[in-house]
């Protein structure tokens, strides 16, 4: 797809003709990465390739397009923004003191809570519009890498316009800078509510973000003592927000002024010193690297390679465009026997599923209840080390879902809402209001969760994105790896084949 | 003998092989049910300590009137939308451990539950549940090809290595949705981890179906039928069903929501403790109708209790200390552990008497014989068991 290689698209002509019969450019053509590379490139760094996508890289030389993907990049979303976003700290007092007042009117209604819900659903949603419409996913995926890196969870910080900046901070420096990441994040506010730097003061200090930022954000376990987090802490004092606007705010009277030891050093340090000193520390890129290793290549890290590109990330001051140019372009990233190592995460299988069928989903809703369900629910991770991943995202139950979730795909046409309320694990009463619920215009679009599931799953239809793709071709596209359940092919519709495909085990990794 | 009553017959049988394991050394092996809260219950409103004037004084606006406590001794007594349970208390066969927690508690719904769940420290992050912990190390026999049932949705306590979960809210949807997802003999997984470990799952799943699909079909309803105006219910009946099916795993967790009463506390939480009442006292006769209760033993537990102070919204913040019910006809009926001074609180939260680590240790010595002390040493036992 063009849209996907920018404007220029330098070789659009060769993708139109046969390789073979492209001698004269023969340096592109013996170049040409292949399906299984443009495939793997593709599903690594976006949320799966379509057919089209695919075949456009297919003629390409490998290091050029992984070149051209990184010479982008987004910081802003496109999708538009809820309505609330900038709206200030004082707001939400006032909500609550509404509710007070009616509660002293003897209707007690925790508006607040409600609020806090609904704020909380508009983001998500927000989010998954924008994995959905991006030109650039892998924009997304590593803003919601640094959401799993520096995490902050609506369920604490109960302040949601903060959660949306500290969002839009993460996709700025997405492919950006970590150096420059790690200050803003020190400062962010939804992080200063998240691991208590607001109660940190000189009097009293607060040690939460000091261990999280030593122990998850930078070094890991066993590389600092427990002195340096006192320290640490101390240093930070005083970083705090302003009560009426929600932004940072250094109250310079919280701060504790005295001389700290961190890490062997000596002074009278403050937070962005003891970030500096992180900074020198070879563990801190290792950590970092270490993690896009386990989201990009594979769940066994490499010492000697970890350790190169830890070299790449700190000569570059921890630019993140050279580290994922180096990593994308290793023998690992590349090696057959990574194909289909990683599990897809919920997002990556909803977001990507939805995308692979082309199917227009005008309410995100049931999609962001289905990655709930499945054990992701963005801006709500489970605690401050994130979701575990791997082979966490498995497990009987959520395997269960996961083939659920694929049924429903298979025969939607669209992801729209019916009133609200995706029922997760469909009981008696679900089926029967289910039964009732569409009516004729409703049943012939067949949202998602629209019918009940008793025979569904056997056929997809097929929207733009498949249409028309020979069956061999629609597998491959489909699984990273040979079907786990050999399907006798011959015969079957296109959609049988693509319904096969989605609920072969096979489809759960990337 | 046609196929399909040969079919039948066979299925008929391995059910009553499966069984057995189970029923063969009944004395040593109960089956533990476990009931969350969910949302920290208000012990105080629940257990209540009537004969305290600090109780008054702490709660004006929401303390349970005098003569709406079931009398229990000559401190405390029951909310009496528990009085369902009271033929219970009478055959000695409910016990209500008090002042369960732990030290340096944690007021978040997600951690505290956390803690409560893979039995940890308040300090301390542990991955493994407490129900699977207690069978590190041990091989357990193949049986249903599950270990656990999980009726609600949350497993944490039945999570880890050592046990074959399966969370399964609707039994026919389970299978159902099982049946579509089929094993494929034994696929190769190439020595891809991420593979592996997919089909292994899945392998569980389907181990999990063929077994109770065969033990369900045979399974007789239930005796008494639960109210079906709650979940809670719903979820008890499929308990129950699986305990007469005799499916032989070692525990079956269900829970009621709604507990989290910040404001106006006092019509929620009576609908809520009317709805436990209920559910468990249907429950007990149905297995000593079925002459199962004396290998069933049933514990609730929540994530909390609640400050000892109401509100200023007719509800109650998130505390500490509770009480645990446990149920079961191997059960030593009556008051356990020691009711928290309401005069010596600490911030205004009630001290914890008895760790919830040594209600788990003894639990797991009672039900399934196994010496596990959940990192309280030396551990403490506690005198359950009849």
């Amino acid at each position: 797809m063009t849209a996907r290689l920018g404007r220029r698209g330098f070789v659009s002509g060769a993708v139109a003709l046969p390789v073979a019969l492209t001698a004269p450019s023969l340096s592109r053509a013996a170049s040409a990465m292949g399906f299984d590379d443009a495939r793997h490139l593709l599903s690594r760094t976006s949320f799966g390739g379509t057919p089209a996508e695919i075949q456009a890289l297919e003629p390409l030389d490998f290091t050029a397009v992984v070149d051209r993907m990184l010479s982008r990049s987004r910081t802003l979303a496109s999708a538009p923004a809820p309505g609330w976003v900038d709206e200030a700290p004082s707001f939400v007092r006032q909500q609550r003191e509404a509710a007070a007042r009616k509660e002293a009117d003897g209707k007690p209604v925790n508006v607040v809570a409600q609020l806090i819900r609904e704020q909380g659903r508009e983001l998500r949603c927000w989010w998954v519009e924008e994995m959905l419409v991006t030109d650039q996913p892998l924009v997304e995926k590593m803003t919601l890498f640094w959401h799993n890196h520096f995490t902050s969870s609506v369920q604490k910080v109960r302040y949601v316009p903060s959660l949306y900046r500290q969002n839009v901070l993460f996709r700025r420096e997405a492919l950006g800078n970590f150096a420059t990441l790690l200050k803003a994040v020190a400062r962010d506010p939804a992080m200063l509510i998240y691991l208590d730097g607001v109660r940190n003061v000189a009097r009293q200090p607060n040690e939460n973000f000091a261990r999280e930022l030593l122990e998850l954000f930078t070094l890991g376990e066993g590389h600092y003592s427990e002195a340096d987090i006192k320290n640490a802490a101390r240093a930070f004092t005083g970083w705090s927000i302003d009560r009426d606007t929600g932004q940072f705010l250094d109250r310079m009277q919280q701060h504790d002024n005295g001389e700290k030891t961190f890490l062997g050093q000596t002074g009278a340090f403050n937070g962005d010193d003891i970030i500096a000193i992180l900074l020198r520390q070879p563990r801190t890129a290792e950590t970092i690297v270490e993690k896009l290793w386990r989201e990009f290549v594979s769940l066994t890290p490499d010492r000697a390679e970890i350790g190169r590109l830890a070299g790449i990330f700190r000569s570059s001051n921890y630019e993140m465009k050279p580290l994922l140019r180096a990593m994308f372009l290793s023998p690992a990233f590349r090696d057959p026997g990574n194909r289909g190592a990683l599990i897809k995460s919920p997002v990556e299988l909803i977001v990507g599923t939805a995308h692979l069928l082309g199917l227009p989903v005008p309410e995100k809703t049931p999609l962001v209840r289905m990655m709930a369900g499945l054990g992701q629910s963005l801006f709500d991770p489970p605690n401050v080390k994130g979701w575990p991943g791997g082979e966490s995202w498995i497990t009987t139950n959520t395997l269960l879902l996961r083939q659920q979730f694929l049924r429903r795909m298979i025969e939607a046409s669209t992801v729209s809402s019916l009133d609200g309320n995706m029922a997760m694990a469909p009981n008696r009463r679900a089926e029967r209001r289910q039964q009732v619920g569409p009516d004729q215009a409703m049943a012939n679009m067949r949202p998602v969760e629209g019918r009940s599931l008793r025979d569904a799953g056997y056929e997809a239809r097929l929207g733009p994105t498949l249409l028309g793709v020979d069956t061999g071709r629609l597998v491959r596209t489909l699984l990273p790896h040979k079907p786990i359940d050999a399907v006798d092919t011959t015969g079957l519709s296109a959609g049988a084949v693509v319904a096969a495909a989605l609920l072969d085990p096979a489809y759960q990794l990337k | 003998m046609d196929r399909r009553h040969f079919l039948f017959g066979i299925g008929a049988l391995s059910a009553v092989i499966a069984a057995r394991p189970a029923l063969a050394d009944a004395s040593s092996r109960r089956i533990l049910v476990v009931v969350e809260l969910k949302g920290g219950n208000d012990g105080l409103n629940t257990v209540v300590p009537y004969a305290d004037p600090l109780y008054r004084q702490y709660r004006p606006g929401i303390g349970v009137a005098r003569d709406r406590v079931l009398q229990l001794d000559e401190h405390v007594g029951l909310h009496d939308k528990l009085a369902p349970l009271m033929e219970s208390w009478k055959a000695r066969d409910f016990a209500i451990v008090q002042g369960v927690g732990y030290p340096y508690p944690n007021r978040s719904h997600f951690r505290s539950i956390e803690i409560w769940d893979t039995a940890s420290a308040s300090s301390q992050t542990l991955s493994e549940g407490w129900v699977s912990h207690a069978f590190d190390g041990v091989s357990l026999p193949k049986g249903a090809g599950v270990d656990a049932i999980v009726v609600d949705t949350n497993s944490l306590p039945m999570m880890g290595s050592g046990l074959r979960t399966i969370v399964m809210q609707d039994a026919e949807n389970f299978l159902k949705q099982a049946a579509a997802m089929k094993d494929a003999g034994d696929p190769r997984d190439d020595g891809n981890p991420a593979l592996r470990h997919l089909l292994e799952v899945r392998h569980e799943v389907n181990a999990a179906a063929a077994g109770l699909r065969s033990q369900l079909r045979d399974g007789p309803a239930p005796a008494y039928a639960y109210g079906a105006d709650n979940g809670f219910g719903r979820e008890l009946d499929l308990a129950t069903r699986l305990l007469l099916a005799r499916v032989p795993v070692i525990a079956i967790k269900v829970a009621l929501t709604g507990f989290d009463t910040h404001a106006n506390q006092v019509p929620t939480q009576e609908r809520l403790l009317g709805a436990l009442a209920d559910g468990l006292a249907t429950f007990r006769k149905n297995l000593i109708a079925a002459d199962l209760w004396k290998e069933v033993v049933v514990m609730s537990y929540s994530e909390f209790g609640r400050r000892a102070r109401q509100n200023a919204s007719g509800g109650t913040d998130h505390g500490t200390a509770a009480p645990q019910f446990i149920l079961g006809g191997a059960i030593k009926g009556g008051l356990h552990g020691q009711y928290p001074s309401l005069a010596d609180l600490q911030d205004g939260d009630l001290r914890h008497t008895v760790d919830f680590r040594n209600v788990y240790s003894t639990l797991a010595r009672g039900c399934w014989g196994r010496p596990v002390d959940f990192g309280q040493r030396p551990a403490r036992t506690l005198d359950l068991f009849a």
